[in-house]
Formats: structure tokens, C-alpha cells, sequence
């Protein structure tokens, strides 16, 4: 007890710069792989793929991140258990995040793709069931979150799917390709701007003390939209096209409309990243402000403490401003025959699925939701050729990610335990 | 980083070096036209020239199979099965090799096509090399099969095409009957050897149609999967 009194402000700046460092990990990694689609299908450039990512992934942070946060931070963890000794909490929360990042770190030196979701659930965990007692963890959460990670790329690449054929038949698989994308497109934006608005207004805005109660909620969401679709068409309507095309250019016209809609759904994607993703980083911390806010008291029904999430979004548009341009320009040179057709497709599945599981305060893997729906599209038949292989290393990486989280953090734990006291 | 990103997860296309490898073959094919016109007249160092031209041509198109192949490993997954792709791949390939085949064997024996039948003979090899272009139009169109998820109208567009392919495949095959039946009355006249080789050359031309309509049935069988 009397560590938290004494130490306690030290702690908050630990917990706050280690936070900060995954938060900025996560926007020089992480991000690349949100708006990889975009920039590989040429939709946008790399220059305009980083000025969304930074607006979008903060407003997702700051406006959707809050669910997710709370579960990292109090979910996991069966905090009645700490009671009597609060310092254990803190100095698991920041062995969590000390190992999330190093892991990071490494994985990312060698190359490997790495969930930072499953490392911070996976130290959070391990400190707690291995450094104090198995009975200190929420099994059942934890149950539950693990299985979203296996259930959220299927219901993502299923949503691709059904996307995807629905554009094949409203558009592709048509007399006149061209005029039926002028005229569905927007509906596509119509859709993507309504899911994001209406989990970030049901879920999101509490924190910032504004309460809408459910009609409202739709109705505002459903005009944020309309406000989307319109911008959307008047964008479309101002594309210059070959009428006099053949066939096969015509193609190459209709794309055109459809990167239109890609630029609306990395926006979504980058939106979705920040609000599940920015919780990796923040939620430790706000758990470890709380207690010691609280002079060592578990509140369980406190707020997240105002300067936290904003502080997560502005790490994760600081790693995509310094090292997102050469992320993305890797990125952008081992394209592909992704078109926007496709990339949409996969992005707007993805990036439902993700808000979605941030609104039910699921901590979910962004990288592999967008992999399923990747997958979803390619069941359709409408992807030249996807490495499995590429899959199964993502696949595999994660299986790893969580016994290595829980190992470093048991480890950071007992020696902060032993610094510390 | 690019091998484990999102982006290493798209492989590259083989519908491209595809398309290209088709197109290499019938300007291989397409050089006949010359090379006959050369032979016609006698002039064995034109004919050489162009067959060096056919022969340069069935090479690139070797070289641009084999890195094809090697492009598609398994654990690729693809909207059309790996295997028929493969073997649309050899099918096309073959006809490159057959038409190499003919410029080398008239050359060698400094073949003459008697000239009676020299007119025949030239609109049926136009045929066969219609068919090869035919088909080359259908493989072209894999590019907009896949953009439609190879589904629907553009299915129905590709397969009229195929059909077209039959029909000069048929077509050839009674120019065929006709250029050996006339060959027949002439035979008389002839050095036999020369005869016994000109059958094989009229043979080997219609097979540049054959081969052009198998590539349309193993194209047709990879829409058909799945």
C-alpha cells in the first residue's frame, strides 16, 4: 500500500512512457498493414493513406477506444482478488505493457508479423495467473476473448464475401458496369459511414458525457451517413472517364468509382484500427492511474481518466508519422493485382467486424480480421492468387505471441516485485 | 516486412504472364505467313531468316513458361485450380513448338509445296492461325473473368468465343480433307519422299488449330471448376 503512496506518481510516468511506446509501436507497425489494401490497390498514395490514417486512427482512439479499454484494463482481471494488495496490480499492469512492447520491439527487428492485442492479453494473463494466482484471472472473459480471435476473421471474411458477390451482381455481372457502380457505390458508403457512426454513438461517446438514446442514435447515424454517400457522389460525379472505351478498359473505369469508395473505407479502416487497437497501449495504463488515483482502491466503476485515450491516439499518429512513410512505401512496392474493387471489399467487412467488436468491448486482432476478409474475397473468386503461406505465418505467430507475452511479463513482474519491495 | 504483412499475402497474378505468353506464341505462329511467302518463292535465306525469328519466339515463350511455372508453388490459392492452369499453360506452349517444328522440317529439306495447291495450302494455314488467334482472344479475357469473379456474362462472353474456336477448327478440318485429296491427284508427279512430307506438314499445320482448340477446352474446364 504504502508503494503506491510513495511511488505512486513514478509508476503513472512508467506505465505512461511504456504505454506511449506501444502506442507509437503500434502506429509505425500496426497501421500498415490497416491501410495496406488501400495503398496497394493504388487507391491512394502513401502521402494520402498517412493524412487518414492520423485523423481517423485518433478519432477512432479518442471517440470508439473506450469498450475496449475497459475490458483490457478491468475484463481480464478479477480485481476483487487485488483488494488487499492493489501494488500487484500495478506492477502487473506495467509488466504487461513492458512486455508487450519488448515483444513487439523484437518481433518487429526480425520481421515478424505480431498481434499486439494477443501479446497485451497474453501478458496481462500470465502475470496474473502465474505471478499471483491462476484464480485472479476472469477464465470466462478470457475464454470469450480468445474465441472472438478465431470467430471475428470468419464473420469478417464472410461479410466479404457477401459483399463481394453483391457487388458482382449489382455492378460487375451487368449490361452497364459503369452506370450501375455510379449508382451503388454510394450505397457501399452509405453502409460503411452508418455501422461506424452508430457503434461509435451507442458506445463511444459516453465517455465524453453525451448520452443519445437508442432512435436517436440510429437517426443520427443513418444522417452522418447520408452525408457520407452524398460527398461520396459528388466525388463520383466529378470523375473523368473514357466513354469510348472497349470493354476491357471499361473495366479499368469502373474501378475508378470504386476507388472512390476505397478512399471512404481505409478512412473506416483506419477508424476501426485505432479505436480496438489504441487499448493495447492505453489499458494498462488507465488501469494503473485508476489505483493509484484512487490511493489504492479498486474502483470498479470509475472512468478512464480523461487524458488517456487522447494520449494513446496522439502515440499512434506519432509512430505513423515518423516511421509509417517507410512502412508503407515497403508496402507499396510489392503490389500486386489488388484492385479497389476487391480492396474494398475487404476493407468495409473488416472494418464492420472491428467496430463492431469494439463496441462489445472486444479486444480483437485488426491484422487478422483483415486477413479473413481477405480470404473471403478470395473464396468468391475474386483474387488472382493468395499465399497461404503468408496466412499461415500470421496464423502461427499469433499461437506464439501469447505463451511469450505471458513469459516476459511474468518475469518483468517479479522483478519489479523485487525492486519494489 | 513485406513477406509477413497484408501485402505478402497477395501473390502475384498469373493471368498476366499468361495472357503474355498466348500473345508470344501467335506472333510465333503468325510468322508462318512469311516464312511460306519465302518458301514459295525460293528464297531459302529470307525463310532461314524467319525461321530464326519462329525459333526466337518458341524460346521467349519456353523461358516465359518456366518462370511462370515457377511463380505458382502450391499453398497459392487461386480462383482456378492450379493444375488446369498448368496445363493451359503447356497447351499453349505446345503450339509455339509446332510451329517450330514445321519451319525447321520444310527448311531442312528445302521443302517446295507443289504449286498448284500452293494457294490452298496458304488460305488453309491463314485458317489454323485464325484458330490460335481465336484463341489467344479468349485467354485475353481472363483479365475480365477475374474482375467479375468468373461468373456470369462474361462466362457467356468467353464461351461464344470458344465456340467460335470450334467452328474454324471444323472448318480446317475439311480444308484439310480437300488439300489431301488434291495432293492425291498430284502424287504421281511427285519425288514420293517429298509427298510422304508434305502429308506431314499439312498434318502438322492443321494441328496449330487442334492445339488452339484444346487451349479453349482446358480454358473452358477451368471455368468450369468450382
Amino acid at each position: 500500500m504504502e508503494i503506491l503512496l510513495n511511488s505512486g506518481y513514478t509508476l503513472v510516468i512508467m506505465a505512461g512512457v511504456v504505454g506511449l511506446f506501444m502506442a507509437w509501436g503500434i502506429g509505425a507497425n500496426d497501421v500498415a498493414n490497416a491501410m495496406g489494401t488501400s495503398v496497394g490497390s493504388k487507391a491512394l498514395t502513401i502521402k494520402q493513406a498517412i493524412i487518414i490514417a492520423m485523423i481517423f486512427e485518433f478519432a477512432g482512439a479518442y471517440l470508439a477506444g473506450g469498450e475496449v479499454t475497459s475490458t483490457i484494463r478491468k475484463g481480464i482481471i478479477d480485481a476483487s482478488f487485488f483488494v488487499e494488495s492493489p501494488e500487484l496490480l500495478v506492477f502487473g499492469m506495467i509488466s504487461a505493457l513492458f512486455a508487450a512492447a519488448t515483444w513487439l520491439l523484437i518481433a518487429s527487428a526480425l520481421g515478424w508479423p505480431v498481434s499486439t492485442t494477443h501479446s497485451i492479453v497474453g501478458a496481462i494473463v500470465g502475470f496474473a495467473a502465474i505471478g499471483v494466482s491462476p484464480d485472479a484471472v476472469e477464465w470466462s472473459k478470457v475464454t470469450g476473448i480468445v474465441g472472438s480471435w478465431v470467430i471475428t476473421p470468419v464473420i469478417s471474411g464472410v461479410i466479404a464475401f457477401i459483399i463481394f458477390n453483391s457487388a458482382q451482381k449489382l455492378i460487375f455481372d451487368t449490361e452497364k458496369p459503369l452506370e450501375q457502380a455510379k449508382r451503388w457505390v454510394p450505397l457501399y458508403m452509405f453502409l460503411a459511414g452508418f455501422v461506424l457512426a452508430l457503434v461509435t454513438i451507442k458506445k463511444g461517446l459516453k465517455h465524453i458525457d453525451l448520452h443519445i438514446g437508442t432512435a436517436d442514435g440510429f437517426m443520427y447515424a443513418a444522417i452522418t451517413a447520408m452525408i457520407v454517400a452524398i460527398i461520396g457522389k459528388i466525388f463520383i460525379n466529378r470523375l473523368k472517364f473514357d466513354e469510348t472505351a472497349a470493354i476491357k478498359t471499361h473495366y479499368a473505369n469502373v474501378e475508378k468509382v470504386f476507388a472512390v469508395l476505397m478512399i471512404v473505407t481505409a478512412c473506416c479502416m483506419a477508424f476501426a484500427h485505432g479505436s480496438n487497437d489504441v487499448a493495447n497501449a492505453i489499458g494498462p495504463l488507465a488501469a494503473v492511474v485508476s489505483i493509484v488515483d484512487n490511493g489504492g482502491q479498486i474502483a470498479a466503476k470509475s472512468t478512464i481518466a480523461w487524458w488517456i485515450l487522447p494520449l494513446g491516439g496522439f502515440g499512434i499518429v506519432a509512430g505513423l508519422a515518423i516511421f509509417g512513410h517507410k512502412v508503407m512505401a515497403t508496402i507499396g512496392q510489392g503490389i500486386t493485382h489488388l484492385t479497389p474493387s476487391r480492396g474494398f471489399a475487404a476493407e468495409l467487412a473488416a472494418a464492420c467486424t472491428v467496430v463492431i467488436a469494439s463496441g462489445a468491448g472486444l479486444p480483437i486482432s485488426t491484422t487478422q480480421t483483415l486477413v479473413g476478409a481477405v480470404l473471403g474475397v478470395g473464396m468468391a473468386r475474386g483474387i488472382a492468387a493468395i499465399n497461404l503461406g503468408v496466412v499461415r505465418n500470421i496464423v502461427v505467430s499469433w499461437v506464439i505471441t501469447l505463451p511469450i507475452g505471458a513469459g516476459l511479463s511474468i518475469l518483468f513482474f517479479w522483478l519489479m516485485q523485487a525492486i519494489f519491495t | 516486412m513485406a513477406r509477413n504483412s497484408i501485402i505478402g499475402l497477395f501473390a502475384k497474378s498469373p493471368i498476366k504472364p499468361l495472357e503474355k505468353h498466348i500473345q508470344l506464341v501467335v506472333k510465333c505462329s503468325n510468322q508462318l505467313i512469311p516464312f511460306f511467302s519465302a518458301c514459295y518463292e525460293q528464297n531459302w535465306s529470307e525463310a532461314g531468316k524467319v525461321r530464326r525469328k519462329i525459333s526466337k519466339l518458341e524460346h521467349d515463350a519456353d523461358a516465359l513458361k518456366r518462370q511462370l511455372r515457377l511463380e505458382l508453388p502450391g499453398g497459392l490459392f487461386m480462383p482456378v485450380d492450379r493444375a488446369d492452369l498448368l496445363e493451359l499453360l503447356s497447351q499453349q506452349d505446345k503450339i509455339a513448338n509446332r510451329a517450330k517444328d514445321i519451319a525447321g522440317r520444310i527448311l531442312g529439306r528445302k521443302l517446295q509445296i507443289p504449286t498448284s495447291l500452293q494457294e490452298q495450302f496458304s488460305s488453309y494455314l491463314a485458317r489454323c492461325i485464325q484458330a490460335t488467334e481465336k484463341a489467344a482472344e479468349a485467354i485475353n479475357e481472363l483479365d475480365g473473368l477475374l474482375e467479375t469473379g468468373f461468373r456470369g456474362r462474361e462466362v457467356g462472353l468467353v464461351e461464344k468465343m470458344i465456340n467460335q474456336l470450334d467452328e474454324i477448327e471444323n472448318d480446317t478440318d475439311s480444308m484439310q480433307i480437300t488439300l489431301r485429296k488434291d495432293l492425291l491427284a498430284l502424287e504421281a508427279d511427285l519425288n514420293p519422299i517429298d509427298v510422304m512430307f508434305l502429308y506431314q506438314i499439312i498434318d502438322w499445320v492443321g494441328d496449330l488449330a487442334d492445339l488452339a482448340e484444346r487451349v479453349g477446352a482446358r480454358l473452358e474446364i477451368l471455368l468450369a471448376r468450382k
